[in-house]
């Protein structure tokens, strides 16, 4: 009797999930809003994954204006290490030091916090949070139609532990020993002993705080990512019809899930040495002539299971950029994607191979040449998935008939960035180079080209291409472009000069460079650099305004399709309700990218194929 | 119900949205303790290190937990197959084993102290203390995961239903893991020697 009962039970399981799909239930729950009536479930805690999206993205604007305006303040200082910096006491107030003669300089432990926190706040409150988690969740039930995430509540509890993880990394910068100063990388001992720098007490306590619950959002964001990704698609949308903005989210969420627990692990050890006495990764150290009890530990421990995170990192940061920048440049040239499969392929090597390089992070860590070679063969490999998509950008926009707005020329910045970046990246890759340019203004240089600016860029391309239909309006064009232009002169003007420092083996992170002969010639193009970083700086403005004014005064978007793309997204109403197609959800019938096919300017991925017509 | 709503008529043999999600969060998990064991091993490759045996009470809780997992395996199965009291009385049976577990590893740590491995000593005992610690907490969210399911077993009116069964699946899924995870922990410090 037992079995024929779990038989009938499956059956009636079975008829429910039919008449129950999750998308069904979901509608049947949230149809008219019911659940947003008032401002705060509308706008603070919304389920809705457009919402969650712009908040996201709100709140990654705001962190990087303070990233950035950071930046400036170190890149003053080591342009201009003479001059009088009392005019920022009202800003920075104790950590400007006033001497007897009234000149006001920066205080150097607060140079290493600002240096720090840009790092921080850029990598993983800017480049993860603003960037994946805007547009993971705005393009992923958008384009693969459906109603929203498989758990509207676990992203909404994502974007608010990140909210919470905010909280605690600005209260730090308030903090009178001021914010942590060991760099972004949080090494032991300086993240390891309390009493090791003024940043290392309350500040590092506050930083690893901030972290965990950074990560605690990162993973339910990327599950509910996978998640929806695999189950949530409409019909006819198969895998090889996904637009390439899905597959990087798919890929960069994937990585995510596997690097961040390690990460993880790699701070619980860190807060067991720090609170508990431990010694994972502390050996035998005096402090003020003081021997502490940590016996035997090694740091380079740390720096593997950080780098095993670290640099699939980079790799979170730069795919979604890729996304969105293939799907910008696809649309902007009217053409389809050149080699989507090899897109996929080259996306899949390069999620796949970021997990065997980390160590190219530790060359000059004292690791086994023989280990460092291998890790340099892998981060040679690397090259080839990236050039091939460096080749198919190219090529999709060659010979396209391309429209020259601010979103395609972001997009386009993206891949100069990329191809300088990534050109560099070939050098100190390779171990025996590595010697020379490690920890120089060459590395600087290298990864804000590739996975900084590049990514900044992909994301900027991003906002101008799906504002209207976050906003329902179109931002200003020619702002937009003035912004282009300005930033990636600037960009470049920053960057560039900094590969001959770096090869003149210029140090990064160092407060001064006055009493290094060596360096001293090296003044005029620091103060170059720096006017070029106070110009980027000041761009930036040019957008935010843009921004916010176009959200209430922009142009009202017309069309539902103001672009005439092809993707799903675009076959929602102008104000997308929550449950984004009021009634029937879209049917998928072909790829993404039917563009200028057979003498047709584009073909929306739900209109069937036409008779005789082949699918791509 | 409009035929319309549904999202994709041809997925309807794919695994559960939620299921699925906590597959994800257990590789996450993995990835954790993997991060741990790589650590252990490169740690213990640089010498240095102090061999100890694992406490007994190790292997009681093993037996504990393993049988916490089997009063859960068989709760699901009665729920399977409505039959209330066997479903109830299981799954306070798992409760129980549950509690039980974190007080064995709670002594088996004590034995490890009162045999002279502190956490703070070397860092091949910190190894088990951390592993072990990291483990229980998951076992504590376990915990409070099964007091839900004892609601649901004696609050709520019992009926198979779908939705309960898919809460009692992610459940059971959630606690054999943190049971696979103690096994692969012990196996682990046996091995790694």
């Amino acid at each position: 009797m037992a079995t024929t009962d779990i038989k009938d039970y499956d059956l009636r399981a079975e008829e429910l999930i039919r008449d129950h799909g999750v998308d069904d239930h979901f509608h049947e729950h949230h149809e008219g809003d019911k659940y947003q009536s008032s401002f705060f479930s509308k706008y603070v805690f919304s389920l809705d994954h457009k919402m969650i999206s712009r908040q996201f993205l709100i709140t990654g604007i705001i962190w990087a204006v303070i990233g950035a305006g950071m930046s400036v303040i170190f890149r003053i200082q080591l342009g201009y290490p003479e001059a009088d910096l009392q005019w920022l006491q009202p800003l920075l107030g104790k950590w400007i030091n006033i001497d007897s003669a009234g000149v006001g300089t920066l205080d150097p432990e607060f140079f290493y916090s600002l240096v720090t926190m840009h790092g921080t706040i850029l990598i993983f409150f800017v480049l993860t949070a603003g960037l994946s988690g805007t547009f993971a969740n705005f393009l992923i039930p958008l384009q693969i139609g459906a109603r929203d995430m498989a758990s509207p509540i676990m992203n909404m509890l994502s974007y608010w532990f990140f909210f919470l993880a905010s909280i605690v990394m600005f209260f730090s910068l308030f903090l009178s020993t001021g914010p942590f100063a060991g760099g972004w990388v949080a090494y032991p001992p300086l993240s390891a002993l309390p009493q090791a720098s003024t940043g290392s007490g309350a500040g590092m306590t506050l930083w690893l705080v901030a972290l965990i619950l950074f990560v605690i959002s990162t993973l339910l964001g990327g599950i509910n990512y996978i998640t929806t990704i695999f189950n949530l698609r409409t019909k006819g949308m198969t895998f090889w019809r996904l637009p390439l903005s899905i597959w990087s989210l798919l890929i960069t969420a994937i990585v995510g899930l596997l690097s961040f627990p390690v990460l993880v692990t790699g701070f619980l050890l860190l807060f067991f040495d720090r609170s508990l006495g431990t010694s994972f990764y502390l050996s035998e150290i005096f402090i003020g002539g003081e021997a502490l009890d940590h016996v035997g530990g090694s740091p380079i421990l740390y720096q593997h299971l950080f780098w095993f995170l670290g640099h699939p990192e980079v790799y979170i940061i730069i795919l979604p950029a890729m996304g969105i920048v293939s799907e910008v440049l696809s649309v902007h040239s009217r053409k389809p994607i050149f080699g989507y499969r090899a897109m996929v392929y080259s996306l899949v090597a390069i999620g796949f191979l970021s997990f065997l390089v980390w160590a190219h992070h530790m060359f000059m860590s004292g690791v086994n040449p023989f280990l460092s070679s291998i890790f340099t063969t892998f981060t040679m490999i690397i090259a080839v998935p990236s050039a091939v998509k460096v080749f198919n950008w190219l090529s999709t926009i060659f010979r396209g008939s391309i429209r020259f707005n601010s979103a395609s020329l972001f997009g386009i910045g993206f891949v100069s960035m990329f191809i300088s970046g990534g050109l560099t990246g070939l050098f100190m890759g390779n171990s025996v180079l590595d010697i020379q340019i490690h920890d120089t203004y060459f590395i600087v240089a290298h990864f804000h080209l590739v996975m900084g600016v590049a990514a900044i860029f992909g994301m900027l391309a991003g906002i101008y291409h799906w504002y209207p239909k976050m906003f329902a309006r179109h931002m200003n064009d020619t702002l937009g472009q003035i912004h282009f232009w300005g930033t990636i002169i600037s960009a470049y003007m920053v960057f560039w000069p900094m590969h001959y420092l770096g090869m003149f083996g210029v140090p990064r992170r160092y407060y001064s460079f006055d009493v290094f002969d060596a360096f001293r010639d090296f003044g005029g193009l620091n103060e170059f650099i720096t006017i070029g970083a106070i110009i980027g700086f000041l761009v930036q403005f040019v957008f935010i305004v843009n921004f916010f004014y176009s959200m209430w005064k922009g142009r009202k978007m017309t069309s539902k399709n103001p672009y005439k793309a092809t993707t799903l997204e675009w076959t929602t109403p102008i104000d997308t309700p929550h449950g984004n197609w009021p009634g029937k959800i879209p049917t998928v019938e072909r790829w993404a990218y039917d563009y200028s096919k057979n003498g047709e300017d584009y073909v929306p991925q739900v209109i069937p194929l036409r008779e005789g017509e082949e699918a791509h | 119900m409009e035929t319309t709503m549904i999202a994709n008529p041809g997925n309807h043999s794919k695994i559960h949205p939620q299921k699925f999600g906590l597959y994800l969060g257990i590789v996450s998990l993995i990835m954790a303790f993997a991060g741990l064991s790589s650590a252990y091993i490169v740690r213990q490759s640089a010498g240095n290190w102090l061999e100890f045996r694992l406490p007994t009470m190790f292997f009681v809780s093993t037996g504990v937990i393993v049988l916490s997992s089997l009063f859960v395996w068989l709760s699901s199965r009665a729920f399977n197959q409505q039959k209330e009291l066997a479903y109830k009385t299981y799954m306070v049976g798992a409760f129980v084993m549950g509690c039980a577990f974190i007080v064995t590893q709670y002594l088996g740590w004590m034995q490890m102290y009162s045999s002279g491995i502190d956490l703070k000593g070397n860092p091949s005992g910190s190894f088990v203390y951390v592993m072990t610690i990291l483990h229980v907490f998951h076992v504590l969210g376990g915990l409070v995961v099964l007091t839900v399911a004892l609601y649901h077993a004696f609050v709520l009116p019992f009926e198979l239903t779908y939705k309960r069964r898919v809460r009692l699946d992610l459940t059971s899924i959630y606690w054999h893991f943190v049971d696979i995870l103690w096994i692969y922990l012990l196996l682990f410090f046996i091995l790694q020697r």
